[in-house]
């Protein structure tokens, strides 16, 4: 056990503290919240990227570089530091498409999700599909080629696809998303969880229409609502098998779960330094409580991440990390209005923002539900 | 940077807890089973444990087995002895334990030569009368005199001692805590009403699973802190030992809290073990009590 950099991790965090010292100075800095984070995400991730500090333990041949996982804990606590934004929150994607598609997908679809270049959003709840995941009513039904004859298009099968119908909501990437990976129902005459498929969708087409929401701290970028009325997906970018989406979506919010993925200690951390800053004479016990909560998450993502060393898998535990998160997140919120009050919009803007987290990603109540059953194994 | 446990790590926590689990108390009656205590300082005093500090074991080592103590309720004295070996280096040969003193009382006073730390000075000293307190499995005394000076103490470990001494008493709630967490849980397996077991409704399993993330987030700030002690320069030890010591504490306090609720009227009679836990827990957050306007949120 030693929490200490090993001299390559030492050298890394140096390299990256300078060249965040020279985006923050030079080459100015980005936004780390509210929509002005979002409309410039993008940039920030190919920028990140672009200089050799993201996708770190992810495979070579996708645009990774194969470093152990916790070099990721170092990115999140200098991009704290910096006051810079999180890394951007893709692993779960990464995860789930890197497990279930075919080497044809992954080849064709990882690289620019890591790079940045094209942007992804999830397309799993729905109105009447939010905790009870598998209740879904989105369909993808197979057409086969419906072209005229004659049309260029090759004619020996290939050009079989699905057209998708339905209601998808809490999009978060939704109306700037290149492709989205979208859970549906192939067939509505088996057990429900058995019905399911995963897709990647063009999100650039006909029959797609963005309605996003407004969030309660006024944030209008996030939180996407897509409606899908005859969008047209190729059957070849079916992720994994028909019936298979259910364990694809399992995967996905299994690691959704998990601050280690998500990159979010850093967002946190940098804002409770904010906080720190501001405060003049004697500190405010909410923002010390934060203080020792956001060091606890800190310290937990190491932990976590060293663990992956010896190959744990990921299961329920995931909803341990989220419940951990969750807390951090919103005492964090309350650190915001005992030192800002409501005058301060940033401030107001993070305490509101923080009532989302004990909701996305699956609820705090659900979380416990699974830690109750599936870790306690207490019944019900 | 690697936050695992070594396998010899692991061995000594699996040892202690083998050693907690089959001589602890398993129930309140236990507490005055004269025989049961006596194989239990017999059998702790030939592991050597309490001289793990005098022996050079890490801050680590000690709060594995601090807390594997508490979990299984080890009712013979192993913090006072411990923490008085970090501060008598080398005196692992001499049999006779020492304890401590915290604020002129004798911690684990069924010991009775106390070291007193005072001014940069060690000072020797003997147990007197016992104390009223809360904790059921652990004694502390008066001190009685006369304080002989025994040696000095530098600055420097001054600060690390302290940083040990927060560390061990965060891993014994820590213990204590998961020890009231499994009780509750295996009630909430078996007791039924309604027709069903409770741990099957939400509104009681719910703060079970709150309990368990509590653990969680409470491992992971003990461990950097327990490693923290020998690691880093004093200051930042202890700063790192405050931190686990207030998260700690706080996590624990509602865990067993949370068990007692569980355990619905039995849970607050003398005869469930849930206060016996709790009890531990408060009387280890007053060792060496850390408040929030202690911690430094500096910048670095």
């Amino acid at each position: 056990m030693d929490y200490r950099d090993s001299p390559a991790e030492a050298e890394f965090r140096d390299r990256l503290r300078t060249w965040l010292a020279w985006r923050g100075g030079r080459a100015g800095s980005f936004p780390a919240s509210g929509d002005d984070y979002w409309r410039r995400q993008g940039e920030w991730h190919q920028a990140l990227y672009g200089a050799g500090f993201f996708g770190l333990s992810w495979p070579r041949e996708y645009g990774g570089q194969e470093l152990p996982p916790v070099y990721d804990v170092i990115l999140d606590e200098e991009l704290a530091r910096a006051g810079a934004p999180p890394r951007p929150s893709l692993g779960y994607l990464v995860q789930g498409l890197g497990r279930h598609g075919s080497a044809e997908l992954r080849r064709r679809f990882l690289p620019g999700m890591i790079d940045g270049t094209q942007r992804w959003c999830q397309g799993f709840s729905e109105p009447g599909a939010g905790s009870d995941l598998a209740s879904l009513t989105t369909t993808a039904t197979l057409v086969q080629g419906d072209r005229a004859p004659g049309d260029s298009a090759d004619d020996d099968g290939n050009d079989a696809e699905y057209v998708v119908h339905g209601h998808k909501i809490w999009t978060s990437y939704s109306d700037v998303a290149d492709w989205c990976l979208l859970l549906a129902r192939t067939d509505p005459d088996v057990p429900r969880h058995r019905g399911l498929s995963a897709f990647v969708v063009s999100m650039r087409q006909p029959g797609v229409e963005q309605r996003p929401f407004r969030m309660m701290n006024g944030i209008t970028t996030e939180f996407g609502q897509v409606l899908f009325d005859g969008a047209r997906v190729p059957a070849d970018q079916m992720v994994g098998a028909a019936g298979e989406g259910w364990a694809l979506a399992m995967t996905i919010v299994g690691h959704e779960r998990e601050p280690a993925e998500l990159g979010y200690s850093a967002r946190y951390g940098k804002l409770v330094r904010d906080l720190v800053s501001r405060t003049k004479g004697s500190t405010p016990t909410e923002l010390t409580w934060a203080y020792v909560q956001t060091e606890m998450l800190r310290l937990h993502v190491r932990r976590r991440l060293s663990e992956r060393l010896d190959g744990v898998a990921h299961g329920p535990e995931g909803s341990l990390d989220k419940l951990l998160m969750t807390w951090v997140e919103q005492t964090a919120g309350h650190a915001a209005l005992a030192v800002g009050g409501t005058r301060d919009p940033d401030l107001l803007s993070a305490y509101l923002y923080s009532r989302a987290q004990s909701v996305m990603g699956g609820t705090s109540q659900i979380q416990k539900n699974i830690i109750a059953s599936r870790i306690l194994r207490l019944g019900g | 940077m690697d936050a695992r446990l070594s396998t010899e790590q692991r061995e000594l926590r699996d040892a202690a807890a083998r050693l907690a689990g089959d001589l602890g108390p398993g129930s309140v009656r236990d507490l005055a089973d004269a025989d049961r205590i006596a194989r239990l300082e017999k059998a702790v005093a030939a592991t050597g444990w309490r001289a793990l500090r005098s022996d050079g074991a890490s801050g680590v080592e000690v709060a594995l087995v601090a807390e594997e103590f508490a979990r299984g309720l080890v009712d013979v004295p192993f913090l006072g002895p411990v923490l008085a070996g970090d501060l008598r280096p080398g005196d692992a040969g001499d049999a006779q334990p020492w304890t401590i003193s915290v604020r002129s009382e004798a911690i684990d006073a069924r010991i009775q030569r106390v070291l007193a730390v005072r001014d940069g000075q060690i000072l020797t000293a003997r147990t007197g009368a016992e104390l009223p307190g809360a904790d059921l499995t652990r004694v502390s005394a008066e001190v009685i005199g006369p304080l002989e000076v025994a040696g000095q103490l530098s600055g420097e470990h001054a600060g690390r001692w302290l940083a040990l001494a927060l560390a061990v008493t965060s891993a014994d709630m820590l213990g204590a805590a998961r020890g009231a967490q499994a009780l509750a849980c295996d009630y909430a397996r078996i007791r039924a009403q309604y027709g069903k077991t409770i741990g099957s409704y939400q509104a009681v399993a719910h703060p079970l699973a709150e309990g368990l993330a509590l653990i969680e987030g409470s491992v992971s700030v003990l461990r950097h802190a327990a490693w923290a002690v020998d690691a880093l320069a004093p200051p930042e030890a202890v700063r790192a030992a405050q931190i686990a010591k207030v998260y700690c504490a706080r996590a624990a306090l509602t865990i067993c809290e949370t068990s007692v609720q569980v355990h619905g009227g039995i849970g607050n009679t003398w005869e469930c073990l849930a206060h016996v836990y709790l009890r531990r827990v408060l009387a280890s957050a007053e060792l060496f009590p850390v408040g929030l306007e202690e911690i430094d949120c500096g910048l670095s």
